[in-house]
């Protein structure tokens, strides 16, 4: 299972493919459609799409001759909610790491009262 | 690495990026101090000790020694359980510390932490945490948040997902 959740992490880690899924929570799109506004071959956005595909992120219907990608919401919700919520955690550390160096900074100020932070106060 | 950075990027808020070519993960974040003040803050026991954190457990420091070739051991504990990280430290620099770092649960299982201070001017300073594991699995392990119960949870609503014939 991890090797599947190790794919989608390295799918979205791409900024083109990330740019890809964004344009898929919109609307299914043909290859050519979401090739368009890249500067890369159609071989190249093919190779993207067979990662995303890989991964669970996206699938093409079989019956309809366009052949659109689709997007996969509730696998790519499930990845965004926990990197969200590893980003919680360390942003909740963060802040309090904030505190911590506005009291360094209170006790510094205490303890130099010539201040070295230029002359205008 | 290829990790592209516009240089007029801020971070305010913590940002997290799992990279793409190696089991790794990035963290940026952006702080009203020095790199001094923020070095500090990650060497000295007594500093560190108030925002490690979690805020739901009590954390105190076993052993603690911040310098080069030194190592370190902290215990998170709540209500009996008691969850140990250790580890050593490769090389800790003026705005650089390069730790090792082991989460006792699984103590086979060991991450190469570089963290690094970047003096942005005017009293802020940049942190950058670069978090190397041995293997994807283990990375992948480290993000959806280890010890959390939710992990398993996520593991077998994924599962589902994944075998329910949709995909």
């Amino acid at each position: 299972m991890t090797d599947q959740l190790s794919r989608v992490f390295a799918a979205l880690a791409d900024p083109t493919r990330r740019d890809m899924v964004v344009r898929l929570t919109e609307a299914d799109h043909t290859v050519s459609d979401l090739a368009a506004p890249y500067d890369v071959s159609l071989q190249a956005v093919s190779k993207h799409l067979k990662v995303l595909q890989e991964a669970g992120l996206v699938t093409r219907s079989r019956d309809a001759q366009r052949r659109p990608v689709h997007l996969e919401a509730e696998v790519f919700d499930l990845m965004t909610k926990w990197i969200e919520r590893y980003r919680r955690q360390a942003e909740e550390r963060f802040s309090r790491l904030d505190a911590v160096m506005a009291r360094l900074q209170d006790t510094e100020t205490e303890a130099i009262p010539q201040s070295q932070e230029g002359t205008a106060s | 690495m290829t990790t592209i950075q516009n240089p007029q990027t801020r971070y305010p808020e913590a940002a997290i990026l799992a990279d793409e070519h190696v089991p790794a993960v990035h963290i940026w974040r952006d702080f009203d101090a020095t790199p001094q003040q923020l070095m500090r803050a990650h060497t000295d026991p007594d500093l560190f000790v108030q925002w490690i954190g979690p805020d739901s457990l009590t954390t105190h420091i076993d052993h603690w020694d911040c310098r080069t070739l030194g190592s370190y051991r902290y215990v998170a504990a709540r209500d009996g359980e008691e969850y140990a990280f250790r580890g050593t430290f490769p090389s800790v620099g003026e705005d650089r510390i390069v730790q090792t770092f082991t989460w006792e649960g699984m103590p086979d299982a060991v991450a190469l932490e570089t963290l690094t201070f970047e003096d942005l001017g005017e009293g802020r300073t940049r942190l950058h945490a670069f978090s190397l594991c041995d293997s994807f699995e283990g990375r992948d392990a480290m993000l959806s948040s280890g010890m959390d119960v939710g992990l398993r949870e996520g593991y077998a609503k994924l599962d589902r997902l994944l075998t329910g014939g949709s995909l």
